[in-house]
């Protein structure tokens, strides 16, 4: 069967390609890009007005499946994920169980691919039980499939662990992918020591805690070889040492998430709102402008959610005893396309890059681009629909967003993943 | 005049006209807890509860009188014996609580935050009683009336408080509250004491060096070593923490001749406190602490259920 999708302005920065013009998909690949293209018989849709992208890669994100159902599964996540326009998803391994070998691994690919709505990219962890002590079985996990491993949720503590998962993993063709917190710098801290821990009288956690192991990692990085990604960076800091390494020639890459990006601990009000609470936590503002420079530079390779859901339940409680995590799926392209794309901090091509080219490229998935013979793995957005973000329209089970109430403008409207529509005119397809 | 608030909550949220309107309000009240029959049917009908979901005895006691005295009914709401322990949410505590009809809610928790998440879920009077290492404004305005009552004012008044200020919600409204009252201050203790932003606080000053601003302070306030927060191991043992930072009968000599010292107690004597300067006959206010916080409590009470300072209904 095949699929035509016309008069979109298709870009690409893969393949120099910004123009209005239309794709034709068979078999789940791109066969033309083209003017004026026809086909004899298929389905034709008319997205005119619409921009059409390489499909967007959200490569940090918790689909709670299995162990934590009630907080999310992999059906409602991934009908998340390609409500917010996203055709592929790195699914994190902290889990229960863990995903720490390959039987765990190949159940979440099996569940992906019998209830999924996108692509789930399974990643392992480094270490058994996420407990920082023993080597997971990287080797196994990476004959399943798997290409990054991460301790997400904990840092490794003992730097000698850190360099032997390294080590060990650069035998393989992968990336390790640090959550950086030194646990006798962190504790309890549950905002950002300073201004905010002071003001809120709790436990600060403070930048350091995490600069201390970016820095340590990119030193076991340059003793290693080992391709270093790290997650969810938060600090001015953190943000030099990585363009250092890069200057350097190590191979390491890094996150950011839209909540460190748009919002800071001034945020956290004396109201307590839990839906703030985040690991790491938000930071000051000095911060959020250092991140945005990163993504204008291209320190920064990736923006990434770290899609966190919690039950209402869970988060509806007092600060210190509510989980870290916020969602973000569903507001991602909107918040970045309002507010750096729109008011023409990056263009679209830097937001391609940063949501579709370099997570296929850190995760060693195959690159998308507009071009013939590529997957059709694409995303639809209508740049001018304006919307608020409003619980009653996710697809999550979740609904502790920081940025509920937001007015954004920009929403994917059309999914496709393998050539199949995922989302039509904003809904998921079942 | 009606009272502009309806919870004390946050110390920061009141104005210096606020505070003073508490503090006379507290010594009009005096007269009531000098009378044989200490009670005025002041708040009769109004149902107040107690909810201390963490130890307290001088906190709770000192909120029960200061309600028996005006009449409220009260309910004691134990904590850690109770719903909680249950695997109920405080939600859902709450909730329960305000279908009994009732008017006020007195907060204790371990929790930075809650009193404020009380006021919002129950639509009820909260009074903060102290949440986790966050604010503790009852107390802020008994240091306050004590103060007040020996220097009458608090214009460039020189306070110096001393201790466990990062851990401690004491401070954290007695420093907001005295920079609302005009009050010069000096945080004073060891760098692993102090939280990351002393000035956040309303610290004018910090220092680590008490013997070179004690000569300039009106006011020592000394804060409790706090034994039981002492895992992380903030300094190495209580008797170096005397030498360094205890009001000592040799540091009298540094203070000024009228300088106060006050302390929320309890006090570890020997500790923050030698024993000459706890039971100071012209320095130490802090038994009139204690009766300043029945005082004040009685005010708050009487100003948030909505009295006015006009007519004491004695």
């Amino acid at each position: 069967m095949a699929l035509m999708l016309k008069n979109a302005r298709c870009i690409d920065p893969q393949v120099g390609l910004d123009e209005v013009c239309d794709i034709l998909i068979r078999d789940g690949k791109i066969m033309e890009v083209g003017h004026g293209l026809s086909m004899e018989k298929g389905v034709e849709r008319d997205l005119s007005g619409k921009v059409l992208t390489p499909g967007l890669v959200d490569m940090h994100v918790h689909l709670r499946e299995p162990g934590y159902e009630q907080k999310e599964d992999i059906a409602s996540g991934t009908r998340a994920a390609a409500h917010g326009g996203f055709t592929a998803v790195c699914a994190m391994p902290n889990t229960d169980p863990v995903i720490d070998n390959a039987v765990g691994v190949e159940y979440v690919k099996a569940r992906a691919k019998d209830v999924g709505k996108c692509r789930v990219i399974v990643s392992g962890a480094c270490t058994k039980g996420l407990k920082g002590e023993i080597l997971a079985e990287m080797g196994d996990m990476h004959a399943h499939g798997v290409r990054a491993f991460t301790d997400d949720g904990h840092g490794v503590q003992d730097a000698g662990m850190m360099r032997r998962v390294m080590d060990y993993a650069s035998q393989f063709d992968c990336v390790v992918m640090p959550h950086c917190q030194d646990d006798s710098l962190v504790g309890e801290g549950q905002v950002n020591e300073g201004v905010a821990s002071t003001r809120l009288g709790m436990l600060g956690w403070p930048a350091e805690g995490e600069e201390l192991e970016i820095a340590r990692d990119i030193a076991l990085c340059r003793l290693t070889g080992c391709p270093l990604h790290i997650q969810h960076l938060t600090t001015a800091r953190g943000l030099d040492m990585v363009r250092a390494a890069k200057a350097e020639g190590l191979p390491v890459t890094c996150e950011v998430t839209p909540h460190h990006l748009f919002l800071t601990e001034d945020d956290i009000t004396d109201e307590y709102p839990t839906s703030l609470k985040v690991n790491p936590p938000l930071r000051t503002a000095d911060d959020a402008v250092a991140l945005v420079e990163g993504l204008v530079d291209g320190t920064i390779d990736a923006i990434v959610t770290d899609h966190a859901p919690h039950t209402d339940w869970e988060k509806d409680r007092e600060f210190e005893l509510a989980p870290f995590g916020m969602i973000g799926l569903e507001t991602s392209l909107g918040l970045v396309l309002t507010k750096l794309v729109d008011n023409g901090i990056i263009t679209y091509e830097r937001m391609i890059e940063l949501m579709a080219v370099n997570p296929r490229g850190i995760l060693r998935e195959e690159p998308v681009r507009l071009e013939a013979g590529s997957v059709a793995d694409l995303t639809v957005f209508d740049p001018e629909q304006t919307w608020t973000v409003e619980r009653s329209g996710f697809y999550s089970k979740a609904g502790n967003s920081g940025f509920l109430g937001a007015e954004l403008k920009g929403k994917a409207t059309d999914v496709f993943v393998g050539g199949y529509a995922t989302m039509e005119d904003g809904a998921i397809v079942e | 005049m009606a009272f502009p608030h309806k919870h004390l909550i946050d110390i920061t949220e009141y104005s210096r006209d606020d505070i003073m309107l508490l503090l006379e309000t507290a010594a009009k009240f005096k007269e009531v807890n000098e009378r044989r029959i200490k009670q005025v049917p002041t708040l009769k009908g109004a149902t107040i509860v107690n909810m201390f979901n963490e130890p307290s005895t001088r906190t709770r006691s000192s909120f029960e009188i200061a309600e028996k005295r005006l009449s409220a009914n009260s309910l004691n709401f134990g904590g850690s014996s109770t719903s909680t322990v249950k695997g109920e949410s405080l939600s859902d505590t709450v909730e329960t609580l305000c279908a009994y009809k009732i008017d006020m809610i007195i907060v204790r928790d371990k929790h930075a935050g809650v009193p404020r998440k009380i006021a919002d879920l129950s639509g009820v009077h909260v009074i903060d009683a102290g949440d986790g290492k966050h604010q503790h404004p009852t107390q802020a305005l008994l240091d306050l009336f004590s103060i007040w009552e020996e220097k009458g004012s608090f214009e460039g008044l020189n306070v110096g408080v001393v201790g466990d200020i990062a851990h401690s919600r004491v401070c954290g409204s007695l420093l907001p509250a005295l920079k609302i009252m005009g009050a010069n201050t000096v945080a004073i203790a060891p760098p692993t004491l102090l939280p990351a932003r002393p000035d956040i606080l309303g610290a004018d000053e910090v220092t680590s060096d008490i013997d070179g601003v004690l000569p300039d302070l009106d006011v020592v306030y000394m804060l409790r070593v706090q034994r039981e927060r002492l895992e992380g191991a903030p300094f190495p043992s209580l008797r170096e923490y005397n030498q360094l930072f205890g009001l000592t009968q040799k540091r009298d000599a540094l203070m000024k001749p009228d300088a106060i010292v006050c302390h929320p107690g309890p006090i570890n004597r020997g500790v923050e406190l030698d024993s000459f300067m706890a039971d100071h006959p012209d320095r130490s206010v802090i038994l009139d602490q204690v009766y300043a916080g029945i005082l004040v409590r009685m005010a708050a009470l009487y100003l948030l259920l909505g009295g006015s300072n006009d007519g004491i209904d004695a």
